[in-house]
Protein backbone atom coordinates (compact mmCIF):
# COMPACT_ATOMS: atom_id res chain seq x y z
CA UNK A 1 0.00 0.00 0.00
CA UNK A 2 2.73 2.05 1.05
CA UNK A 3 4.91 1.56 -2.36
CA UNK A 4 1.38 2.61 -4.32
CA UNK A 5 0.86 5.61 -2.27
CA UNK A 6 4.22 6.88 -2.92
CA UNK A 7 4.52 6.11 -6.52
CA UNK A 8 0.99 8.19 -6.64
CA UNK A 9 3.15 10.89 -4.34
CA UNK A 10 5.96 10.87 -7.09
CA UNK A 11 3.67 11.22 -10.16
CA UNK A 12 1.95 14.08 -8.52
CA UNK A 13 5.32 15.70 -7.48
CA UNK A 14 6.89 15.22 -11.04
CA UNK A 15 3.67 16.39 -12.86
CA UNK A 16 3.44 19.62 -10.68
CA UNK A 17 7.30 20.31 -11.57
CA UNK A 18 7.11 19.91 -15.18
CA UNK A 19 3.97 22.53 -15.16
CA UNK A 20 5.94 24.91 -12.84
CA UNK A 21 9.26 24.20 -15.00
CA UNK A 22 7.23 24.94 -18.09
CA UNK A 23 5.59 28.04 -16.80
CA UNK A 24 9.15 29.02 -15.71
CA UNK A 25 10.20 28.82 -18.94
CA UNK A 26 7.04 30.59 -20.32
CA UNK A 27 7.56 33.58 -18.18
CA UNK A 28 11.52 33.50 -18.93
CA UNK A 29 10.32 33.74 -23.00
CA UNK A 30 8.30 36.51 -22.04
CA UNK A 31 10.75 38.37 -20.17
CA UNK A 32 13.24 38.04 -22.38
CA UNK A 33 11.43 39.34 -25.88
CA UNK A 34 10.41 42.21 -23.57
CA UNK A 35 13.97 43.07 -22.65
CA UNK A 36 14.86 43.40 -26.38
CA UNK A 37 12.48 46.58 -26.85
CA UNK A 38 14.20 48.26 -23.19
CA UNK A 39 16.41 51.08 -23.61
CA UNK A 40 19.91 51.48 -23.42
CA UNK A 41 19.49 48.88 -26.40
CA UNK A 42 23.51 47.14 -26.13
CA UNK A 43 24.42 47.68 -29.55
CA UNK A 44 28.23 46.46 -28.58
CA UNK A 45 26.96 43.21 -26.98
CA UNK A 46 24.75 42.62 -29.59
CA UNK A 47 27.80 42.77 -32.11
CA UNK A 48 30.31 40.91 -29.69
CA UNK A 49 27.63 37.81 -29.63
CA UNK A 50 26.83 38.00 -33.58
CA UNK A 51 30.53 37.14 -33.90
CA UNK A 52 30.62 34.60 -31.19
CA UNK A 53 27.74 32.58 -32.75
CA UNK A 54 28.32 33.92 -36.20
CA UNK A 55 31.32 34.45 -37.36
CA UNK A 56 33.12 31.96 -34.97
CA UNK A 57 30.85 28.90 -36.07
CA UNK A 58 31.73 29.81 -39.83
CA UNK A 59 34.39 26.87 -40.12
CA UNK A 60 32.59 24.14 -38.18
CA UNK A 61 29.31 25.42 -40.29
CA UNK A 62 31.82 25.60 -43.99
CA UNK A 63 33.47 21.89 -42.93
CA UNK A 64 29.94 20.41 -41.94
CA UNK A 65 28.29 21.83 -44.95
CA UNK A 66 31.47 20.59 -46.94
CA UNK A 67 31.21 17.27 -46.23
CA UNK A 68 27.28 16.76 -46.10
CA UNK A 69 27.09 18.10 -49.34
CA UNK A 70 29.82 15.81 -50.84
CA UNK A 71 27.80 12.69 -48.89
CA UNK A 72 24.93 13.88 -50.76
CA UNK A 73 26.88 13.92 -54.61
CA UNK A 74 27.85 10.20 -53.67
CA UNK A 75 24.77 8.65 -52.60
CA UNK A 76 22.59 10.58 -54.84
CA UNK A 77 24.58 9.02 -58.01
CA UNK A 78 24.98 5.99 -56.44
CA UNK A 79 20.61 5.99 -55.89
CA UNK A 80 19.74 7.71 -59.16
CA UNK A 81 22.07 5.59 -61.23
CA UNK A 82 20.31 3.26 -60.76
CA UNK A 83 17.35 4.38 -62.82
CA UNK A 84 19.72 6.14 -65.31
CA UNK A 85 18.50 9.59 -63.89
CA UNK A 86 22.15 11.03 -62.95
CA UNK A 87 21.34 14.55 -64.51
CA UNK A 88 18.69 15.05 -61.61
CA UNK A 89 21.80 14.81 -59.26
CA UNK A 90 21.62 19.17 -58.69
CA UNK A 91 18.40 19.35 -57.56
CA UNK A 92 18.41 16.01 -55.56
CA UNK A 93 21.36 17.86 -53.35
CA UNK A 94 20.06 21.03 -53.33
CA UNK A 95 16.42 20.50 -52.41
CA UNK A 96 17.24 17.64 -49.99
CA UNK A 97 19.91 20.58 -48.45
CA UNK A 98 17.44 23.72 -48.67
CA UNK A 99 14.86 22.27 -47.94
CA UNK A 100 16.08 19.71 -44.88
CA UNK A 101 19.27 19.51 -43.98
CA UNK A 102 20.75 23.12 -44.18
CA UNK A 103 18.45 24.63 -41.07
CA UNK A 104 18.88 21.06 -39.12
CA UNK A 105 22.33 20.85 -39.15
CA UNK A 106 23.26 23.94 -38.98
CA UNK A 107 20.79 24.37 -36.10
CA UNK A 108 22.33 21.27 -34.43
CA UNK A 109 26.04 23.01 -34.98
CA UNK A 110 24.82 25.85 -33.16
CA UNK A 111 23.36 24.14 -30.39
CA UNK A 112 26.50 22.21 -29.27
CA UNK A 113 28.50 24.77 -30.10
CA UNK A 114 26.92 28.20 -29.53
CA UNK A 115 23.86 26.86 -26.98
CA UNK A 116 25.88 25.01 -24.70
CA UNK A 117 28.18 27.86 -24.48
CA UNK A 118 25.52 30.13 -23.57
CA UNK A 119 24.22 27.86 -20.92
CA UNK A 120 27.31 27.50 -18.95
CA UNK A 121 27.95 30.88 -18.93
CA UNK A 122 24.31 32.33 -17.88
CA UNK A 123 24.38 28.97 -15.10
CA UNK A 124 28.03 30.26 -13.88
CA UNK A 125 26.61 33.98 -13.74
CA UNK A 126 23.96 32.81 -12.22
CA UNK A 127 25.71 30.30 -9.70
CA UNK A 128 28.41 33.23 -8.59
CA UNK A 129 25.52 35.81 -7.94
CA UNK A 130 26.23 37.94 -10.63
CA UNK A 131 22.80 38.12 -12.05
CA UNK A 132 21.87 39.12 -8.25
CA UNK A 133 24.51 41.68 -8.45
CA UNK A 134 22.70 42.79 -11.49
CA UNK A 135 19.46 43.19 -10.09
CA UNK A 136 20.63 45.05 -7.01
CA UNK A 137 22.13 47.65 -9.31
CA UNK A 138 18.21 47.61 -10.55
CA UNK A 139 19.54 46.36 -14.20
CA UNK A 140 17.41 44.28 -16.19
CA UNK A 141 19.31 40.81 -16.42
CA UNK A 142 16.97 39.90 -19.47
CA UNK A 143 17.50 43.11 -21.19
CA UNK A 144 21.49 43.42 -20.45
CA UNK A 145 22.23 39.62 -20.46
CA UNK A 146 19.47 37.82 -22.75
CA UNK A 147 18.43 40.17 -25.05
CA UNK A 148 21.63 40.28 -26.92
CA UNK A 149 21.94 36.95 -27.10
CA UNK A 150 18.42 36.51 -28.24
CA UNK A 151 18.58 38.82 -31.06
CA UNK A 152 22.26 37.60 -31.84
CA UNK A 153 21.05 34.18 -32.31
CA UNK A 154 18.00 35.18 -34.62
CA UNK A 155 20.36 37.01 -36.64
CA UNK A 156 23.50 34.55 -37.00
CA UNK A 157 21.41 31.31 -37.58
CA UNK A 158 19.48 31.83 -41.07
CA UNK A 159 22.86 33.55 -42.21
CA UNK A 160 24.74 30.06 -41.47
CA UNK A 161 22.01 27.85 -42.87
CA UNK A 162 22.36 30.01 -45.89
CA UNK A 163 26.12 29.56 -46.04
CA UNK A 164 25.72 25.69 -45.20
CA UNK A 165 22.83 25.74 -48.51
CA UNK A 166 25.62 27.13 -50.77
CA UNK A 167 28.52 25.20 -49.55
CA UNK A 168 26.75 22.27 -49.41
CA UNK A 169 25.36 22.33 -53.14
CA UNK A 170 29.41 23.04 -54.32
CA UNK A 171 30.56 19.97 -52.22
CA UNK A 172 27.67 18.24 -53.88
CA UNK A 173 29.23 19.45 -57.18
CA UNK A 174 32.64 18.48 -56.32
CA UNK A 175 31.68 15.05 -55.60
CA UNK A 176 29.26 14.77 -58.48
CA UNK A 177 30.20 16.38 -61.47
CA UNK A 178 33.80 16.50 -61.10
CA UNK A 179 34.71 13.08 -58.90
CA UNK A 180 31.88 11.01 -60.77
CA UNK A 181 31.47 12.96 -63.97
CA UNK A 182 27.87 14.18 -64.11
CA UNK A 183 27.21 17.11 -66.63
CA UNK A 184 27.60 20.07 -64.57
CA UNK A 185 25.33 21.40 -67.26
CA UNK A 186 22.45 19.20 -66.18
CA UNK A 187 23.49 19.46 -62.55
CA UNK A 188 23.17 23.36 -62.51
CA UNK A 189 19.92 23.97 -64.76
CA UNK A 190 18.08 21.21 -63.10
CA UNK A 191 18.49 22.75 -59.21
CA UNK A 192 16.99 25.74 -61.18
CA UNK A 193 14.06 24.75 -62.32
CA UNK A 194 13.21 22.51 -59.47
CA UNK A 195 14.53 24.78 -56.49
CA UNK A 196 11.08 27.28 -56.29
CA UNK A 197 11.11 30.21 -54.21
CA UNK A 198 8.48 27.77 -51.82
CA UNK A 199 11.40 25.79 -51.04
CA UNK A 200 13.61 28.16 -50.15
CA UNK A 201 11.28 30.16 -47.61
CA UNK A 202 10.59 26.78 -45.80
CA UNK A 203 14.04 26.52 -45.43
CA UNK A 204 14.56 30.24 -43.98
CA UNK A 205 11.06 29.84 -41.63
CA UNK A 206 12.82 26.57 -40.13
CA UNK A 207 16.03 28.29 -39.81
CA UNK A 208 14.38 31.21 -37.44
CA UNK A 209 12.07 28.85 -35.43
CA UNK A 210 15.17 26.59 -34.84
CA UNK A 211 16.97 29.72 -33.70
CA UNK A 212 14.23 30.48 -31.62
CA UNK A 213 13.94 26.82 -29.86
CA UNK A 214 17.74 27.24 -29.71
CA UNK A 215 18.45 30.60 -27.87
CA UNK A 216 15.47 30.34 -25.54
CA UNK A 217 16.11 26.60 -24.48
CA UNK A 218 20.01 27.10 -23.86
CA UNK A 219 19.71 30.46 -22.10
CA UNK A 220 16.54 29.64 -20.19
CA UNK A 221 18.51 26.11 -18.93
CA UNK A 222 21.27 28.35 -17.94
CA UNK A 223 19.39 31.68 -16.32
CA UNK A 224 16.93 29.44 -14.22
CA UNK A 225 19.78 26.99 -12.97
CA UNK A 226 18.39 26.78 -9.01
CA UNK A 227 14.86 26.73 -10.47
CA UNK A 228 15.52 23.15 -12.31
CA UNK A 229 16.18 20.08 -10.85
CA UNK A 230 19.73 20.08 -11.77
CA UNK A 231 20.80 20.82 -8.23
CA UNK A 232 23.72 23.32 -6.93
CA UNK A 233 27.45 23.64 -7.47
CA UNK A 234 29.38 23.43 -10.65
CA UNK A 235 27.72 20.17 -11.58
CA UNK A 236 24.56 21.85 -11.38
CA UNK A 237 26.05 23.99 -14.71
CA UNK A 238 27.30 20.67 -16.39
CA UNK A 239 24.15 18.81 -15.87
CA UNK A 240 21.97 22.20 -17.39
CA UNK A 241 23.84 22.46 -20.24
CA UNK A 242 23.88 18.72 -21.27
CA UNK A 243 20.00 19.21 -20.45
CA UNK A 244 20.01 22.56 -22.48
CA UNK A 245 21.73 20.73 -25.78
CA UNK A 246 19.48 17.38 -25.43
CA UNK A 247 16.39 19.09 -25.05
CA UNK A 248 16.74 21.71 -27.67
CA UNK A 249 18.10 18.70 -30.31
CA UNK A 250 14.93 17.15 -29.91
CA UNK A 251 13.09 19.90 -29.45
CA UNK A 252 14.65 21.11 -33.24
CA UNK A 253 13.97 17.61 -34.69
CA UNK A 254 10.37 17.93 -33.80
CA UNK A 255 9.62 20.69 -34.65
CA UNK A 256 11.16 20.13 -38.14
CA UNK A 257 8.58 17.39 -38.53
CA UNK A 258 5.69 19.52 -37.46
CA UNK A 259 6.71 22.89 -40.02
CA UNK A 260 7.46 20.32 -42.97
CA UNK A 261 4.26 18.55 -42.32
CA UNK A 262 2.38 22.00 -42.17
CA UNK A 263 4.58 23.84 -44.55
CA UNK A 264 4.85 21.08 -47.17
CA UNK B 1 12.89 59.77 17.74
CA UNK B 2 14.36 59.00 14.41
CA UNK B 3 12.58 56.99 11.64
CA UNK B 4 14.31 54.35 10.82
CA UNK B 5 15.49 53.41 7.50
CA UNK B 6 15.31 49.96 7.18
CA UNK B 7 12.46 47.84 9.36
CA UNK B 8 11.63 44.20 9.61
CA UNK B 9 8.11 43.36 11.18
CA UNK B 10 7.41 39.96 12.64
CA UNK B 11 9.34 38.02 9.30
CA UNK B 12 8.82 34.58 8.82
CA UNK B 13 11.00 32.63 6.49
CA UNK B 14 11.32 29.20 5.54
CA UNK B 15 12.85 26.85 3.27
CA UNK B 16 11.95 23.58 1.45
CA UNK B 17 15.10 20.63 2.00
CA UNK B 18 15.61 17.89 -1.05
CA UNK B 19 13.31 15.59 1.31
CA UNK B 20 10.47 17.66 1.21
CA UNK B 21 11.00 18.77 5.26
CA UNK B 22 10.41 22.47 5.79
CA UNK B 23 13.38 24.34 7.37
CA UNK B 24 11.78 27.67 9.25
CA UNK B 25 14.90 30.00 9.16
CA UNK B 26 13.48 33.09 10.46
CA UNK B 27 10.80 32.74 13.00
CA UNK B 28 8.93 36.43 13.52
CA UNK B 29 12.57 38.36 13.37
CA UNK B 30 11.53 42.32 14.37
CA UNK B 31 14.42 45.37 13.96
CA UNK B 32 15.02 48.47 13.37
CA UNK B 33 17.98 49.83 11.16
CA UNK B 34 18.64 53.61 11.82
CA UNK B 35 20.04 56.07 9.50
CA UNK B 36 23.64 56.40 9.41
CA UNK B 37 24.39 54.13 11.41
CA UNK B 38 26.34 50.61 11.31
CA UNK B 39 24.27 47.87 12.03
CA UNK B 40 26.52 44.38 12.09
CA UNK B 41 24.05 40.98 11.70
CA UNK B 42 26.35 38.38 13.65
CA UNK B 43 25.35 34.57 14.46
CA UNK B 44 26.33 31.12 13.12
CA UNK B 45 25.99 29.65 9.72
CA UNK B 46 22.82 28.74 8.48
CA UNK B 47 20.77 31.45 11.32
CA UNK B 48 19.69 33.12 8.18
CA UNK B 49 21.85 36.31 8.16
CA UNK B 50 22.00 36.06 4.36
CA UNK B 51 18.67 35.40 4.18
CA UNK B 52 18.14 38.93 5.85
CA UNK B 53 20.20 40.71 3.40
CA UNK B 54 18.79 39.11 0.30
CA UNK B 55 15.10 39.96 1.94
CA UNK B 56 16.22 43.70 2.02
CA UNK B 57 16.99 43.54 -1.27
CA UNK B 58 13.95 42.33 -2.66
CA UNK B 59 15.80 39.27 -4.04
CA UNK B 60 13.84 36.88 -1.78
CA UNK B 61 10.10 37.13 -0.45
CA UNK B 62 9.31 36.35 2.86
CA UNK B 63 6.85 33.87 3.83
CA UNK B 64 4.94 36.64 6.08
CA UNK B 65 5.53 39.95 7.83
CA UNK B 66 6.80 43.17 6.30
CA UNK B 67 10.17 44.87 5.03
CA UNK B 68 9.85 48.15 5.27
CA UNK B 69 12.40 50.47 3.67
CA UNK B 70 12.41 54.07 4.15
CA UNK B 71 8.89 53.47 5.55
CA UNK B 72 7.98 51.57 2.49
CA UNK B 73 7.16 48.06 2.61
CA UNK B 74 9.16 46.45 -0.06
CA UNK B 75 7.13 42.84 -0.06
CA UNK B 76 4.69 43.99 -1.98
CA UNK B 77 6.11 46.39 -4.63
CA UNK B 78 6.34 45.59 -8.45
CA UNK B 79 9.46 45.11 -10.35
CA UNK B 80 9.54 49.06 -11.23
CA UNK B 81 9.53 50.26 -7.51
CA UNK B 82 11.58 47.61 -6.23
CA UNK B 83 14.47 48.55 -9.00
CA UNK B 84 13.39 52.60 -7.80
CA UNK B 85 14.44 51.39 -4.17
CA UNK B 86 17.52 49.12 -4.94
CA UNK B 87 19.16 52.51 -6.47
CA UNK B 88 19.47 53.65 -3.73
CA UNK B 89 21.45 50.66 -1.95
CA UNK B 90 25.16 49.49 -2.61
CA UNK B 91 25.99 45.81 -2.21
CA UNK B 92 28.87 43.83 -2.08
CA UNK B 93 28.31 39.88 -1.87
CA UNK B 94 30.06 37.52 -0.16
CA UNK B 95 31.97 36.68 -3.30
CA UNK B 96 32.20 40.33 -4.34
CA UNK B 97 30.12 38.72 -7.78
CA UNK B 98 32.10 40.43 -10.05
CA UNK B 99 31.30 40.49 -13.63
CA UNK B 100 34.11 37.79 -14.80
CA UNK B 101 34.71 38.78 -18.40
CA UNK B 102 34.26 42.39 -17.84
CA UNK B 103 37.95 44.17 -16.61
CA UNK B 104 38.12 45.90 -13.52
CA UNK B 105 37.78 49.14 -15.39
CA UNK B 106 34.42 47.74 -16.59
CA UNK B 107 33.37 46.24 -13.69
CA UNK B 108 33.55 49.65 -11.99
CA UNK B 109 32.06 51.65 -14.88
CA UNK B 110 29.24 49.53 -15.22
CA UNK B 111 26.87 51.15 -12.95
CA UNK B 112 27.34 54.63 -14.24
CA UNK B 113 27.26 53.00 -18.03
CA UNK B 114 23.71 52.14 -17.78
CA UNK B 115 22.65 53.92 -14.48
CA UNK B 116 23.90 58.05 -15.68
CA UNK B 117 23.94 59.90 -18.87
CA UNK B 118 27.65 60.66 -17.73
CA UNK B 119 30.09 60.96 -21.09
CA UNK B 120 32.44 58.81 -21.88
CA UNK B 121 35.36 60.62 -20.60
CA UNK B 122 33.31 61.45 -17.42
CA UNK B 123 33.11 57.95 -16.95
CA UNK B 124 36.62 57.52 -17.47
CA UNK B 125 37.63 60.43 -14.87
CA UNK B 126 35.51 58.87 -12.18
CA UNK B 127 36.26 55.41 -12.28
CA UNK B 128 39.84 56.03 -12.36
CA UNK B 129 39.52 58.20 -9.65
CA UNK B 130 37.89 55.69 -7.68
CA UNK B 131 40.23 53.03 -8.22
CA UNK B 132 42.86 55.37 -7.15
CA UNK B 133 41.02 56.03 -3.72
CA UNK B 134 41.22 52.29 -3.47
CA UNK B 135 44.45 52.23 -4.34
CA UNK B 136 43.67 49.79 -7.54
CA UNK B 137 45.83 51.84 -10.15
CA UNK B 138 47.84 49.94 -12.41
CA UNK B 139 44.73 46.86 -12.23
CA UNK B 140 42.46 48.09 -14.57
CA UNK B 141 43.08 46.19 -17.21
CA UNK B 142 43.00 42.96 -15.07
CA UNK B 143 39.90 40.36 -15.20
CA UNK B 144 38.88 39.67 -11.56
CA UNK B 145 40.14 35.94 -11.71
CA UNK B 146 43.50 37.71 -11.84
CA UNK B 147 43.20 39.41 -8.33
CA UNK B 148 43.74 38.81 -4.90
CA UNK B 149 40.97 38.53 -2.82
CA UNK B 150 41.58 42.00 -1.08
CA UNK B 151 42.03 43.57 -4.20
CA UNK B 152 38.85 41.81 -5.42
CA UNK B 153 36.95 43.38 -2.26
CA UNK B 154 38.21 46.58 -2.93
CA UNK B 155 36.93 46.36 -6.42
CA UNK B 156 33.12 44.93 -5.31
CA UNK B 157 33.49 48.40 -2.67
CA UNK B 158 34.34 50.57 -5.53
CA UNK B 159 31.44 48.99 -7.55
CA UNK B 160 28.99 49.62 -5.24
CA UNK B 161 29.57 53.29 -3.76
CA UNK B 162 29.84 54.43 -7.74
CA UNK B 163 26.05 55.92 -7.85
CA UNK B 164 26.40 57.57 -4.43
CA UNK B 165 24.14 54.62 -2.38
CA UNK B 166 22.49 56.03 0.89
CA UNK B 167 22.42 51.70 2.08
CA UNK B 168 25.75 49.66 2.08
CA UNK B 169 25.00 45.79 2.61
CA UNK B 170 28.26 43.98 3.03
CA UNK B 171 28.07 40.43 2.90
CA UNK B 172 30.73 38.55 5.36
CA UNK B 173 33.12 41.65 3.76
CA UNK B 174 35.88 39.17 5.03
CA UNK B 175 35.58 35.82 4.52
CA UNK B 176 38.50 34.11 2.83
CA UNK B 177 40.77 37.43 3.82
CA UNK B 178 43.84 36.88 6.62
CA UNK B 179 43.75 39.15 9.74
CA UNK B 180 45.80 42.00 8.13
CA UNK B 181 43.86 42.09 5.04
CA UNK B 182 40.82 41.71 6.97
CA UNK B 183 42.09 45.17 9.34
CA UNK B 184 42.97 46.97 5.55
CA UNK B 185 38.92 46.88 4.43
CA UNK B 186 37.60 47.86 8.25
CA UNK B 187 39.78 50.41 8.06
CA UNK B 188 38.80 51.47 4.37
CA UNK B 189 34.55 50.91 5.61
CA UNK B 190 35.15 53.23 8.62
CA UNK B 191 37.16 55.79 6.46
CA UNK B 192 35.12 55.64 3.25
CA UNK B 193 31.39 55.86 5.73
CA UNK B 194 32.71 59.07 7.63
CA UNK B 195 33.45 60.34 3.73
CA UNK B 196 30.31 59.09 2.36
CA UNK B 197 28.06 59.28 5.59
CA UNK B 198 25.96 56.22 4.08
CA UNK B 199 24.01 53.70 6.50
CA UNK B 200 25.62 50.66 6.42
CA UNK B 201 24.46 46.66 7.33
CA UNK B 202 27.54 44.44 7.87
CA UNK B 203 26.83 40.33 7.78
CA UNK B 204 29.84 39.09 9.33
CA UNK B 205 30.99 36.43 11.79
CA UNK B 206 34.23 38.05 12.04
CA UNK B 207 33.25 38.41 15.75
CA UNK B 208 34.20 40.27 18.11
CA UNK B 209 36.41 42.26 15.55
CA UNK B 210 33.80 43.85 13.78
CA UNK B 211 32.00 44.82 16.61
CA UNK B 212 34.62 47.53 16.91
CA UNK B 213 32.76 49.28 13.93
CA UNK B 214 28.90 48.48 14.77
CA UNK B 215 26.85 50.99 16.60
CA UNK B 216 24.12 48.17 16.82
CA UNK B 217 24.77 44.21 17.01
CA UNK B 218 21.82 42.24 15.83
CA UNK B 219 22.50 38.24 16.86
CA UNK B 220 20.63 35.81 14.94
CA UNK B 221 19.91 32.99 16.73
CA UNK B 222 17.13 30.40 16.07
CA UNK B 223 15.26 32.18 13.61
CA UNK B 224 14.93 34.99 16.35
CA UNK B 225 16.84 38.23 16.16
CA UNK B 226 18.16 39.90 19.27
CA UNK B 227 19.56 43.54 19.67
CA UNK B 228 22.60 44.97 21.61
CA UNK B 229 23.79 48.28 21.54
CA UNK B 230 27.11 47.17 22.05
CA UNK B 231 29.26 44.64 22.69
CA UNK B 232 29.38 45.36 26.31
CA UNK B 233 26.28 44.77 26.39
CA UNK B 234 26.06 41.37 24.66
CA UNK B 235 28.87 40.25 26.80
CA UNK B 236 26.86 40.78 29.79
CA UNK B 237 23.70 39.13 28.66
CA UNK B 238 21.81 37.02 30.78
CA UNK B 239 19.85 35.65 28.16
CA UNK B 240 21.49 31.88 28.18
CA UNK B 241 21.41 31.86 24.21
CA UNK B 242 23.43 34.78 23.60
CA UNK B 243 25.67 33.38 26.48
CA UNK B 244 26.29 30.37 24.03
CA UNK B 245 26.66 32.34 21.69
CA UNK B 246 29.59 34.44 22.95
CA UNK B 247 31.31 31.64 24.37
CA UNK B 248 31.35 29.81 21.46
CA UNK B 249 32.45 33.17 19.24
CA UNK B 250 34.68 35.04 21.74
CA UNK B 251 34.73 32.11 24.70
CA UNK B 252 38.50 31.73 24.35
CA UNK B 253 39.59 35.55 24.42
CA UNK B 254 37.60 36.52 27.63
CA UNK B 255 38.84 33.15 29.02
CA UNK B 256 42.10 33.69 28.54
CA UNK B 257 42.35 37.64 29.71
CA UNK B 258 40.41 36.07 32.99
CA UNK B 259 43.02 33.28 33.12
CA UNK B 260 45.72 36.59 33.11
CA UNK B 261 43.89 38.12 35.78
Amino acid sequence: MQIVLRQIENLGKNTLYHISDLGGMGQFFFYSIRGIFKRPFRFAALLKEIKFIGAHSFVVIFFTAAFTGMVLGVQGYYTLSKFGSEGLLGSAVALTLIRELGPVLTALMVTGRAGSAMCAELGIMRMTQQVDALECMAIDPYRFLIAPKFLATLVAVPLLTLLFDVVGIFGGYLTGVKLLGVNPGAFFSGMESSVLNKDINLGIIKSFVFAFIIVWICTGRGFLLFKSRSGFGAGSVSRATTQAVVLSSITVLLWDYLLTAMLL
Amino acid sequence: MIEPIIQFVDVHKSFEGANGSVQKVLKGVNLSIRPGMTTVIGGASGQGKSVAIKLILGLMKPDSGKILVEGRDITVMGTRELNEIRSNFGVVFQGVAPFDSMTVFENVALPLQEKTKLSVQEIKERVMGSLEQFDLVGHEDKFPAQLSGGMLKRVGLARALQLQPRIMLFDEPTTGLDPARSLEIYRLFYKIQREMEYTSVIVSHDIPKIFNLADQVVVMHEGMAKVFSSSEEIQWSNDPIIQDFVQMTMGHIYQSTAENE
